[in-house]
């Protein structure tokens, strides 16, 4: 076989080859990483060998390393060597080794531009083959914008095997350039219909993924892939044509309605599971974006749920897990057709736990329930926790949307507490307190149960280390504390709460236990106050005084500090309640205030303000760490208070509640700050009791008080009840339901309202708050994409024309014997049009090659190129004339578009911006004005000084007349009347530029500064001080800035209206109309849009963003030229300063 | 798809392929991340699972893992289709693979893949041109060996 011949060659050739190395390596097993380093050696000493076959050898072996893990970035350039070796063995390893091991990181990976472009076009297609196939594992941006145009051209290549290749590798080009994508786009929509039927299936590959990320764009293609869809028997290509369509249903219905039948039809006929399962996919997606008022659609869905059935019953865990997938995704929207095969899913259930997909309201109770019974005959914690997860990710799922009775949701959460030595105590317990506080009917119930587990004394027991549940009790606390006014005994809880035993607890959580036994004591105090019962309020006191030291003398500071704290409070109660004081509404005072969810994109909402800089500092930055300075000194006096005299708790009071007048103020006048409500904070006080609890109708049948551990199991029953009940209630509920709406009360989630929420009302009137934005976010749906998407950058018009600006870069050639003006003759049109930035990175690029040609590829130069370049010339050639006849509305066809800079068929006149500004015997003066669109308020004024004297020229000095509205910009500390130095000085016969900075208010009106330069002449005679004076010109035009704009973003904004307008006529011209839009471009700042034979649209915009646009035309002996700009007396202005100049010519 | 790792029973990587470009670093970590996962998998639990933001594919044959990792979207049967199409072709290449065969001729495992998927998608679904582009390309790369070996033969350094 061919292999081994292969091999045996190798074999004799070489000492040690990749066989070698892998037996070696295997050979070693103790000692590998040793063996590995002495073979990097190695390689080493054989890549420094002259030898292509030694070091493709050495890159091989490479490449083996790398896999196992070894650094081989060091040998990128021998893998380039490699790569560029002439013989297809050598080349294949070098690709493939750069391939495994390039990234956009590796810097020499821009050296390979040539290489690969000359792969591309070699005679041989399996060169060209590798390297493609390389190159779509490290096409880097530069690489993809150099090479677009070569891969493009082999996207018509004749062999097929290319074909197929570059189609493919067109989408990872388009990923890194985007502008790729819309000159290359006809090209690829020619191959869809490719003899090849692999080239048509990468084509249909390539904008099936193109069109999965903008799908919108790709609308126009539908038709021609439902023939493909119709006719095609290729599964893998009919897989990514239904996924195609997925993708374009939810744009347009009408698809969906025409795709159901072709689609029902494969799904009977298809043996093959994978084209089943993604018909039965896209069925479900085109349903599902289809309006529900479809009458025969029941029969597809019942088609896929049937065949659904089959893959869940399949013996496959493969097709039994898709199958539930699929399932679950109906159910969203078809939950009656489900419910037949709940049996089925639930007897999934014993063997899976993938099916938490398929919960709704109806099942969520038996579903939960099923996985308790799991939970209790589990063995081993692994599983177990993995089961609790799962059940609180069912169950919180989508906001609860399932959950229609939270005091189920409560006592099944209370109940997982009793599992031994869990996990996810803190996952309980987060749970507990989300519900506690989003679902305020909830809360009297919660914190009933919380007490009782605070009572019980198994979760403490056992030692922290072991019993991860205690984390529970760090919400069984806060709830208890935060709604204290619910309980039924609050003393019992707080001695509950103060056993010596919770001191094992780890410190968070005595902390929480700390700060929750205040707020109990203060609702205590309060209620017994209420009740006139100074003594028992004094003995809570007295309760707390005695419990606390124990906390005070934890090892946790936190604990430590806020229980001295405590302490320190708890005195200075007794002494005022032993004067008869009523105390009760201060200390409840310490926790006024209503906490509420804050969503969690709540701060992403809140819109930068104008003129408010992030990045700014506010206060300079060393102040910052001179405040840091001050704080541990507080921090050292709060740690120990015991020395400290505590403050009177009136004044603390008072002043804490001062404090907070003032925050609040501060943060209603404050923007920036989110809200707590809309509503003003309330205070506990202000309402005592439950009465602020929205109206709660709680069933009677579940029990109010749940006395001992609850079981959740009780629940179902009373579901069932409730259920019918409901059913008979139905009608007046509703009403109810009105009412209450109309009181303005949240609604709860809108998502709940499916179908099945017709028939399983929750048990109670829950109102799960939702989670607050800032009263002035932005409503916007964009906040979900990420910006950094690379796909984004994709979504282009596809069906817009070409604009002359989107071609490709195509290569070209500027050898060294420029003698007959290449320029000319090899710069296909298209080249020339280029806009201005392309250009420059062209050059930079050029040069680059330049170097590169230099020392690597002398040996292949000018036959070669030259034949490249006829082909090139012709391609171009044959691109420009189909393109008219496709694109561009007839009558336009012989119209060229040109753009600035770029029209030079007859020599232009020379043009200088710059304008004398004075002179003297001794200085000329000529300056011009330059804006930048980055600064919308100055402008920079080059002056060009010459010395015209036999004298040495020094200590110049420019003084300009400030106006109100123009100002020189001069050093810090200068005053008006100070003169700018100019940097340098000027020996006889030289000249020097400076640039001075001027700012400016308004830009509409021209303006004029005198201004004086002064100086010292000195020669052979002595030295005299002279002066010149001069007057600063600022044309309007100098604050314009040469912007380019394409025809189409030109039209919507003549469109737009809100421009004015204005005009001139200038006669006597005899200029071309070439040369004088040129002059107008290169004096007046403005490109050309698109010329029409002698009519021309321009375009320029001034540094504070005015849109000018004009419209020149040419007739006999005069030209027009209207104007549109956001500023007329700009406008105005603008064509006065081009009326002469126009005059001039 | 975004890459493809073939590992061993004992978690040692055998071919690895990024579509993505991706550092070394977040190669390493994410391989070393799947092959503990897929792992620790036993045998009845169905191939596919959900990992970060994509979907990951794998299977066995005989001692070797094939894994895939796909996006959201992607159909979890093709890539299985996927995989064991490059197992038949490697079968068909080497003559019943086995884990040798791909340890020893890495490269030629690389080529067959390369021929079979191009940056992430199917490129050719015909086993048949499959293998005859590879076998014309090793025929090609036999063809200069052989004049390369007779140039060094006879005793004259072949002119690179």
């Amino acid at each position: 076989m061919a292999l081994k011949m292969v091999k045996g060659s190798i074999d004799r050739m070489f000492d040690k080859n990749l066989q070698d190395l892998v037996r070696g390596i295997r050979n070693h097993k103790e000692d590998e990483a040793k063996y590995i380093s002495q073979c990097i050696d190695e390689i080493k000493q054989e890549l420094k060998q002259d030898n292509i076959a030694v070091k493709a050898n050495a890159v091989c072996k490479l490449t083996y390393l790398q896999m196992l893990g070894y650094d081989i970035s060091w040998a990128a350039f021998n893998i380039i060597e490699v790569m560029s070796a002439s013989k297809f063995t050598f080349k294949r390893i070098g690709y493939l080794a750069a391939s495994q091991c390039f990234h956009e990181g590796t810097d020499v990976i821009m050296l390979t531009t040539n290489q690969i472009r000359k792969d591309l076009s070699s005679p041989s297609q399996y060169d060209t083959g590798v390297a493609l196939t390389g190159l779509s594992c490290f096409v880097t941006p530069d690489l993809a914008r150099d090479l677009a145009n070569d891969i493009m051209t082999l996207m018509s290549h004749t062999k097929p095997y290319i074909r197929k290749k570059a189609v493919l590798i067109m989408y990872k080009v388009f990923l890194r350039c985007p502008e790729a994508l819309r000159p290359a786009f006809p090209r690829l929509k020619e191959k869809l219909e490719d003899p090849d039927p692999g080239v048509q299936s990468a084509a249909v590959n390539v904008i099936c993924e193109l069109a999965r990320r903008n799908p919108k764009n790709y609308l126009s293609l539908a038709p021609l892939f439902f023939k493909l869809m119709t006719s095609s028997t290729n599964n893998w290509v009919l897989i990514k044509i239904i996924k195609l369509f997925g993708a374009l249903t939810p744009l347009e219905p009408r698809l969906g309605k025409k795709l159901i039948e072709p689609l029902t039809n494969l799904i009977h006929s298809t043996s093959a599971m994978s084209l089943l399962y993604e018909c039965v996919n896209t069925v479900i997606a085109v349903l599902i974006s289809l309006s529900s008022g479809m009458p025969n659609h029941s029969a597809s869905i019942q088609l896929c749920v049937q065949k659904l059935r089959i893959l869940i019953e399949d013996s496959d865990q493969n097709l039994k897990y898709l199958g539930l997938l699929a399932m679950s995704k109906i159910l969203r929207t078809h939950p009656k057709s489900v419910q037949a095969h709940k049996d089925l899913v639930l007897q999934c259930l014993d063997d899976k736990d993938e099916s938490i997909r398929l919960v709704s309201k109806k099942n969520l109770v038996e579903i939960v329930r099923k996985l308790m019974s799991h939970v209790d005959k589990a063995e081993g914690t692994a599983y177990r926790d993995e089961l609790l997860t799962k059940i609180i990710d069912i169950c919180s799922q989508c906001n609860y949307q399932h959950v229609t009775n939270f005091q189920w949701y409560v006592s099944v959460l209370v109940e997982l507490t009793q599992l031994e030595g869990t996990r996810h105590g803190h996952l309980l317990a987060a749970q507990m307190l989300d519900v506690a506080i989003r679902v305020k009917a909830i809360r009297k119930f919660a914190v009933a149960q919380m007490s009782a587990l605070l009572d019980s004394a198994h979760l403490g027991a056992g030692g922290p280390q072991r019993n991860g549940i205690c984390e529970v009790l760090y919400a069984a606390a806060w709830i208890c504390g935060e709604f204290s006014e619910h309980l039924q005994e609050p003393q019992q809880t707080l001695e509950a709460m103060l056993r010596p035993k919770v001191t094992t607890l780890p410190g968070h959580i005595q902390a929480v236990y700390v700060q929750n036994v205040v707020k109990l004591y203060a609702c205590i105090l309060q209620q017994k106050e209420q009740a006139a019962e100074p003594e028992a309020a004094q003995d809570v006191t007295q309760l707390m005084v005695e419990r606390l030291p124990q906390f005070v003398q934890s090892a946790d500071l936190e604990v430590q500090e806020r229980a001295s704290c405590v302490l320190q409070l708890a005195k200075h109660i007794q002494k005022l309640q032993a004067k008869g004081v009523p105390v009760a509404e201060e200390v409840s005072a310490l926790f006024a205030g209503e906490l509420n969810p804050v969503a969690p994109k709540a701060q992403k909402k809140v819109p930068v303000p104008e003129g408010l800089d992030l990045d700014a500092w506010i206060n300079e930055p060393p102040s910052d760490s001179e405040s840091e300075d001050e704080k541990p000194k507080a921090i050292f006096h709060d740690e120990e208070p015991r020395h400290a005299k505590p403050r009177p708790p009136e004044a603390e009071e008072e002043e804490l509640a001062r404090r907070r007048e003032a925050r609040k103020q501060e943060q209603a006048n404050n923007p920036f700050y989110i809200k707590s409500s809309p509503s003003p904070q309330k205070r506990y006080q202000d309402m005592p009791g439950v009465e602020h609890i929205p109206v709660v109708q709680i069933d009677l049948s579940v029990p109010l008080k749940v006395p001992g551990m609850p079981v959740s199991d009780q629940y179902v029953k009373l579901e069932e009840e409730r259920k019918h009940r409901q059913r008979l209630e139905k009608d007046r509920r509703r009403k109810k339901k009105k009412d209450k709406d109309q009181k303005g009360r949240p609604r709860r989630h809108s998502m709940l309202h499916t179908e099945s929420d017709e028939d399983v009302a929750p048990a109670q009137r829950v109102d799960i708050v939702t989670e607050e934005m800032p009263e002035n976010a932005l409503p916007s749906d964009e906040d979900d994409k990420d910006p950094n998407d690379p796909y984004r950058a994709l979504d282009v018009d596809l069906d817009k024309p070409l604009a002359d600006s989107e071609k490709l870069p195509v290569q070209k050639h500027r050898n060294a014997e420029t003698t007959k003006s290449p320029e000319k003759e090899d710069v296909p049109v298209v080249e020339k049009k280029m806009k201005k930035p392309r250009k420059k990175e062209k050059k930079h690029r050029e040069k680059e090659r330049g170097k590169k040609e230099k020392g690597k590829e002398e040996k292949e130069k000018s036959s070669k190129h030259k034949k490249k370049k006829h082909k090139k010339e012709k391609e171009e050639r044959t691109k420009d004339k189909k393109k008219p006849k496709k694109q561009q509305p007839p009558g336009e066809e012989a119209a060229e578009p040109v753009e600035n800079g770029a029209l030079a068929d007859e020599p232009l006149p020379p043009m200088s911006s710059y304008c004398l500004l004075a002179e003297n015997s001794y200085i000329k003066m000529t300056y011009d004005i330059q804006g930048s669109l980055q600064k919308d308020s100055q402008v920079t004024v080059s002056i060009v000084l010459e010395n015209q004297s036999s004298s040495f020229l020094k200590n110049m000095e420019l003084s300009v007349l400030d106006s109100l509205n123009t100002k020189l910009a001069r050093p810090e500390g200068s005053s008006v009347h100070d003169g700018v130095p100019v940097p340098f000085q000027l020996p006889p016969g030289i000249s020097n530029e400076a640039q001075f900075v001027f700012t400016i208010q308004s830009i509409v009106m021209a303006q004029k500064l005198k201004g004086t330069l002064s100086f010292i002449a000195k020669n052979d005679e002595g030295s005299t001080h002279e002066k010149l004076d001069f007057k600063l010109h600022f044309s309007c035009t100098s604050y314009l800035v040469t912007t380019p704009c394409y025809s189409d973003a030109f039209a919507k904004l003549l469109e737009s209206g809100d421009l004015s307008m204005s005009s001139i006529k200038v006669d006597g011209i005899n200029m071309s109309f070439q040369n004088l839009l040129a002059k107008i471009c290169f004096h007046h700042h403005f490109s050309v849009v698109e010329r029409v034979d002698s009519c021309a649209s321009m375009y320029s915009r001034s540094i504070q963003g005015h849109h000018v646009c004009l419209l020149v035309k040419k007739g006999e002996k005069s030209v027009s030229v209207d104007g549109k700009c956001s500023d007329s007396t700009l406008l105005s202005n603008l064509l006065e300063e081009m009326k002469a100049t126009l005059a001039e010519c | 798809m975004q890459f493809m790792l073939l590992f061993s029973r004992q978690g040692k990587l055998r071919l690895q392929k990024w579509y993505v470009p991706l550092s070394d670093k977040e190669k390493k970590k994410i391989t070393r991340e799947l092959v503990q996962t897929v792992l620790a998998r036993k045998p009845k639990m169905c191939s596919f699972l959900e990992w970060r933001d994509l979907k990951i594919v794998y299977k066995r044959y005989a001692s070797l893992y094939f894994c895939c990792a796909i996006e959201d979207q992607d159909n979890e049967l093709i890539t299985l289709e996927i995989i064991h199409r490059y197992v038949e072709l490697l079968d068909k290449y080497f003559g019943s693979v086995c884990e040798l065969d791909i340890i020893f001729n890495f490269e030629k495992a690389y080529f067959i893949l390369d021929e079979f998927l191009l940056g992430g998608e199917v490129q050719e679904t015909s086993k048949k041109n499959v293998l005859k582009a590879i076998e014309q390309a090793d025929l090609l790369q036999e063809k200069t060996e052989n004049i390369d070996l007779s140039k060094s033969f006879i005793g004259c350094k072949p002119a690179y």
